[in-house]
Order: C-alpha cells, then sequence, then structure tokens
C-alpha cells in the first residue's frame, strides 16, 4: 500500500500531474474505472482473448446468468459509513492490468534498456539470461517442454498473457524493493523478458497498445473451466480391492528427505 | 516432565529419585512420583495472575511449533510453513499454529494508517477505514482454509515422513467480520459487474480474480480470528476469507476489493496455482478445495508407543463444497472399511473431527481415512488422482493417506499400488 499512498498523498497535493498521470492509466482518454463504457469491456479482448475463453469467463463470473437475477439486500449507500473517493484515489489504488491492457500507463521501452535494468536488479535471481538461479523461478525456455515428463514452467513457456508479465514486474518486484519501478523501466523489462524469450524482436517496443497483442505460445493451454468432479467413486465398504493387489509404491522413511521434527525448529544442514 | 530438585531428592531418597528420572520420558510407564510426596509444583506456589498478560503454552509444549520444508524454496520470505496437527486436539487450529504463506513476507501494518478501496465496475465507489468496516452488520463462521499446495510434495511418491509436512498447510478458525456482499451492495454492481479482484498491502500486491456470485455467497472481510484480532501472519488488520476455495485466493493485508467485468489473469492464476497436467495442458481457476481427509493419530509423529491393546484411531476431515456426511476408515491398506463416529459440530466448509476405536493386535497395519462429502463426493485413492491430473500437478492433491503402522508401533507414510 505504501507506494500507492505515497502517489494518492501526491496527487492530492497538486503536484507531479503528469507523473501520476503516467502511473495511474491514461485517464484523459479512457474512462474512469468504475464507470459504465470503462476500458474493461468486451470490444476490447477482441484479438487478444479468444470468445471461447470470454464466454468461460463470462458464465463463471456471473453464475451462467444468475447474476441478472440478483436482487442486493439494501439500498446503495444505505449504511452512510466512510467516504466517496476522488478519481485520483481510485486511479492510485488501481494498478491491476488485465488482458485487454485496461490501465496499462502511459510510457514505453525496448529490450536495449531492458538489459541493463535487468543486469543491476534482476539477473541475481533470476539468472543472467533468465535461466533462474539459486532455486528461483526460471523466466525463460522450456518452450515444448510441457507435454514431457521434464516439463519447465517460464514466462515464454507458459504465461498465456504478455499484460500479466507488465502487470506482476510492476506490482511485486524486484523482490527485496517491490513496485518501485517506474513505468518506462516495468515496459523495458518486459521487452527484454519478452525478447530473451524469442517472442518479439530486439527492436520491438513495448507501449500500452504493443503489450496486450502479443501472443504468447501457451495462451490457449489453458482450461479455464473446472472440469470437477473427474472422479465418482462410491463409498465401498467391504472387499474393495483384492488384498494381494496392494504393494507398498514409495515409503518416506527411506527418502531422507524430512527435517527433523522434535525440538526446535530444523533448518536443515544447507538449507536457508 | 520437571526435573526433580534437591529438595525432592531429598525427601524420596535415592532409589525414588531414580524412578522420578524414569518417569520423566513421557509417557513412561512407571509409577508416578507422588503421591505419597508431594511434586515441586504442589508444596509451593505457582506464578501470580497477569504473570503473564498474553499467555503461551506449557513449556513441555515447546515442540508444538508451525515447522517448514527448509529446500522447497529459494527463501522463507516466499515460503509456507506448516501447521502441527499431529497436536491439533480438535477442529480450532491456534492461531499461533495456523499455517503461512507469504510471498513477501508478514507487513506490519498499522490500523490507523489502513485503508480499503471499493472501486471499479460499480455504482459508488467507497473508501473506508477498518473502524468504518467495523460498523457494517457482521458474522462469525468457523471455515477452514487449506493452500492448495498442500500435499504437493506427495505428489509424485511419499517423500516426507510426516503429518505435519504433508497436511499441515491448513487450519480451522472462527472468523469474524463483514460479508462481502454487504459491502458489495453497499456499493452497488452491475448486471456485468461479473468478477472482483481483492488485492493485498503486502510487497507481492498478492491479488487473485474472483467470480461475483461467489463474493455475493459467503464470503467475508475478517478483521477477527478466534477470540481475537488477525494474527499479522494471517492479514492484520484484514483479510478475505473464501469459504472452501483455496487458500491464496483468501487475499490478506488487503487494500483494495476491485470490480470488472472480465478477470484480470494474474500471475497468481497463471504462473502458479494452475495444474500442469500429463498432456502439456493446464487448469486455471480451480478454486474448490476437494473434500479430504487424513489420521492424525497414530501417524509419524504419534506412533503406537505402548505395545497393542486399545487405542483411538483419531483424524479431521473437511470439504470445500459443503459437510463432512461420513468419514470411513480401513486398517488392511482400503479392503476393507468401518464408519468412523464425527464429532459434533459438523459444519459447511469446516474440519470435521472423526474417531474409531481399535484393539491394535501388535501386527503391522496399513491405516487410512476416506470422507465422503454432502454433495457425495468421494475422497479418491493417489492412483486415481494420477489418472486425470498427471504425475504432479503440484495442486490440489486430495488424495487418501495411508499409513504404515509396523510392529514396534512405528508408522511411516506410504503410497500403495
Amino acid at each position: 500500500m505504501s507506494s500507492s499512498r505515497k502517489l494518492v498523498a501526491i496527487l492530492l497535493g497538486g503536484a507531479l500531474i503528469a507523473t501520476a498521470t503516467a502511473w495511474a492509466g491514461d485517464t484523459t482518454t479512457l474512462t474512469p474505472p468504475g464507470q459504465a463504457g470503462d476500458h474493461n469491456s468486451p470490444k476490447y479482448y477482441k484479438g487478444i482473448v479468444s470468445q471461447k475463453d470470454l464466454q468461460v469467463w463470462r458464465a463463471e463470473g456471473d453464475g451462467n446468468g444468475k447474476l441478472a437475477q440478483y436482487k442486493p439486500a439494501t439500498k446503495i449507500g444505505y449504511y452512510k459509513i466512510g467516504t466517496t473517493p476522488t478519481a485520483a484515489q481510485i486511479a492510485g489504488w488501481t494498478i491491476a492490468v488485465p488482458p485487454s491492457g485496461q490501465n496499462l500507463p502511459a510510457g514505453s521501452g525496448t529490450s536495449d534498456k531492458g538489459a541493463t535494468i535487468y543486469a543491476n536488479n534482476c539477473a541475481m535471481c533470476h539468472g543472467g539470461f533468465g535461466e533462474g538461479a539459486n532455486n528461483y523461478p526460471a523466466l525463460v525456455g522450456g518452450v515444448g517442454s510441457l507435454g514431457t515428463p521434464g516439463p519447465e514452467k517460464t514466462v515464454g513457456s507458459y504465461w498465456p498473457y504478455a499484460t500479466t508479465v507488465w502487470d506482476y514486474i510492476n506490482r511485486a518486484m524486484p523482490f527485496y524493493a517491490p513496485h518501485t519501478l517506474k513505468p518506462d523501466e516495468v515496459y523495458s523489462l518486459t521487452a527484454y523478458i519478452l525478447n530473451m524469450n524469442g517472442i518479439t524482436k530486439s527492436a520491438w517496443v513495448a507501449d500500452a497498445k504493443s503489450v496486450p497483442l502479443v501472443k504468447m505460445p501457451n495462451r490457449n493451454a489453458f482450461n479455464w473451466k473446472d472440469p470437477r468432479p473427474v472422479t465418482h467413486n462410491i463409498a465401498c465398504m467391504k472387499n474393495c480391492v483384492s488384498a494381494s493387489s496392494i504393494k507398498i509404491t514409495s515409503n518416506a522413511l527411506t527418502m531422507n528427505l524430512t527435517p527433523r521434527l522434535t525440538g526446535p525448529v530444523d533448518h536443515m544442514k544447507g538449507g536457508k | 516432565m520437571t526435573k526433580p530438585n534437591r529438595r525432592d531428592m531429598f525427601k524420596l531418597g535415592a532409589a525414588a529419585g531414580a524412578t522420578l528420572i524414569a518417569a520423566s520420558a513421557r509417557a513412561a510407564d512407571t509409577a508416578p512420583a507422588a503421591p505419597p510426596a508431594d511434586n515441586s509444583w504442589s508444596d509451593s506456589l505457582g506464578r501470580p495472575v497477569d504473570d503473564r498478560p498474553y499467555g503461551r503454552p506449557s513449556k513441555y509444549e515447546s515442540s508444538v511449533v508451525r515447522r517448514y520444508i527448509p529446500w522447497l524454496s529459494p527463501t522463507r520470505l516466499a515460503d509456507a510453513s506448516f501447521t502441527p496437527l499431529q497436536d491439533q486436539p480438535g477442529i480450532i487450529t491456534s492461531n499461533g499454529l495456523f499455517f503461512e504463506r507469504y510471498h513477501a513476507g508478514v507487513p506490519s501494518i498499522n490500523p490507523a494508517e489502513f485503508r480499503l478501496m471499493i472501486s471499479g465496475r460499480v455504482k459508488k465507489p467507497l473508501l473506508l477505514t477498518l473502524d468504518q468496516i467495523m460498523r457494517y452488520p457482521s458474522v462469525s463462521r468457523i471455515h477452514f482454509i487449506e493452500c492448495p499446495a498442500n500435499g504437493a510434495t506427495e505428489w509424485p511418491a511419499a517423500q516426507l515422513n510426516s503429518l505435519q509436512l504433508t497436511h499441515g498447510m491448513i487450519g480451522c478458525a472462527e472468523w469474524t467480520g463483514v460479508l462481502l456482499k454487504t459491502i458489495l451492495d453497499e456499493v452497488g454492481i452491475y448486471p456485468d459487474s461479473r468478477w472482483v479482484l481483492p488485492t493485498g498491502s503486502d510487497g507481492a500486491h498478492m491479488d487473485r480474480s474472483l467470480p461475483m456470485v461467489k463474493c455475493l455467497d459467503d464470503c467475508i472481510l475478517a478483521w477477527g480470528q478466534n477470540g481475537e484480532a488477525l494474527r499479522p501472519e494471517q492479514g492484520y488488520p484484514l483479510r478475505l476469507v473464501v469459504p472452501g476455495w483455496q487458500g491464496n485466493v483468501n487475499v490478506k493485508w488487503l487494500r483494495q476489493i476491485q470490480v470488472g467485468r472480465e478477470p484480470w489473469i494474474t500471475r497468481e492464476e497463471t504462473s502458479e496455482y494452475s495444474e500442469l497436467l500429463g498432456d502439456g495442458k493446464s487448469l486455471g481457476f480451480t478454486w474448490v478445495m476437494d473434500a479430504k481427509s487424513v489420521i492424525t493419530f497414530p501417524c509419524p509423529e504419534k506412533p503406537l508407543t505402548q505395545g497393542p491393546g486399545f487405542y483411538e484411531i483419531r483424524g479431521l476431515a473437511w470439504s470445500g463444497r459443503g459437510k463432512v456426511k461420513y468419514v470411513d476408515v480401513s486398517l488392511d491398506g482400503g479392503v476393507n472399511f468401518q464408519r468412523a463416529k464425527l464429532d459434533n459440530p459438523i459444519l459447511d466448509k469446516c474440519m470435521t473431527r472423526f474417531t474409531l476405536p481399535w484393539w491394535w493386535d501388535g501386527k503391522p497395519a496399513l491405516i487410512q481415512s476416506r470422507v465422503t462429502d454432502d454433495t457425495g463426493y468421494v475422497q479418491p485413492t493417489i492412483v486415481q488422482k494420477h489418472k486425470f491430473w498427471g504425475k504432479d500437478p503440484v495442486y490440489e492433491n486430495n488424495s487418501i493417506q495411508t499409513w504404515q503402522v509396523l510392529a514396534d508401533g512405528k508408522v511411516n507414510n506410504v503410497q500403495l499400488s
């Protein structure tokens, strides 16, 4: 909250409006969030999210149309508690970027600029080439590995939308100083990581228009509709399986992976 | 057991002193030191009232703590610790033992500086302080919260010889707060306000997209946990409780409830908390925690130490879809089952305690529990789980646990064919 709160303070102070606009999205051209006709509407998903996935999301969200029948228990503002936030406050709080690219700020970045920022802020955990280091996640590689016995889940092989890359770097990275990068830096890092994965070319410019349009390799491999239940057992009570068929296939005692479970917490030798 | 002091030793004499030392091994089958002689705590004064204004457990319970798996995560700032279920007598998890999961450490939040923004596709956005949130009509309900990675290490094989580390990413508590529905009615939604994005104020700014229909059903903006304010580890001063759904959607340290038409497809619902199946396809949005049960006594941490005879098998069961209906226990690796006794209360999306009397003959046994919930769903075996989910989808392992009881009473975590 701290950086957003600081931003709100800046906004309310009336200074640095340009910076604030960069952070909060181009509010001069977009309808503020919460108003009918804001940017998070179906037409902005055309060419980005498949019709099938959009339909699944809508059915999940409104319970297959249940929401249309919803009757609130009280009128809006019934309890007369709290304050109405200003548009600037809402913009300061609102950092999430969906696949449509809503709320992406002004600014841009390139892979070249991203390489320097990455070397200084990211490589110590994610490795010089995004290969991961010291058990921190790899960002690069693994395309084609997901259906094999050794799947490698990376930004390039697994993440379905490039907006998620921008959003996550912006909200949570670098790990030791989250949400401290400027929009141009986040765009540059997005460009660098996508370029390392061979998804965008080195001359590609990341900005609010281009990032949502990036086609990630694994986009259509996600099933957003929960298929469960996928087992349909009955609660058998007698002779459910033949006793002779039961074999022990693994025993944790022999794995030697368990920390000590009594006395002070065991950090294990070679642990953190 | 307390160490005998010099005066006790003098009173009891050398022979009795030896007995005392033997008795200091817990559960040792020896005569108690008293009566006729008093123990030291009986012929002296104890501590006064309010000596410990915030109480703590007996020093003899110091092994009952949250523990973690040191090789699991690169940093304890984004790691998990586990509830010691082997020492949880009933359905409520003590606040100090409730499992932890953070993505950027535990923030320290001054409640006076706390604000909750409710915005996005709503008719009248609202900004609330904590005191203001506490004025709305409230509810108090007992629900479990389970991390979908609970049991993740056990997908490929039985790996950790521990109940705590295979099943302890769950806790059950009484949560007190305002229904999210109350606040959503207050701001007003549109027929296409289909999705809700709770966001935390920790460094991770943790966020997950939730369907509006769930948010209007039973979700709670909670500030109370088991008779006190939320612990910082659990989201102080305000967290979302999403009954029966994956732990990570119960966003802690809340800063915003954003409403929109479509989901946001955040990192925590793509890169993490999605299941990669064997064929390379993945499941997103697997929110519900399916029914699961486990025997908490005996278990690897609590072997049978007193030879053949009577023991009570004890355990816990729960379902993210409703109430526990039956728990059946097998002593022979799943050939035959007996129906266990369920203790009241049996509540919606809540832990339920079960017991079964057992006259152990001292022979090796393969003991299991299997829950059926009130939707009719029956807990599957790990072999059944592997058929649909592949060898290692990381999340959603609710398979039947098998404990191997050996003739010497020791207990191991095993998997069966």
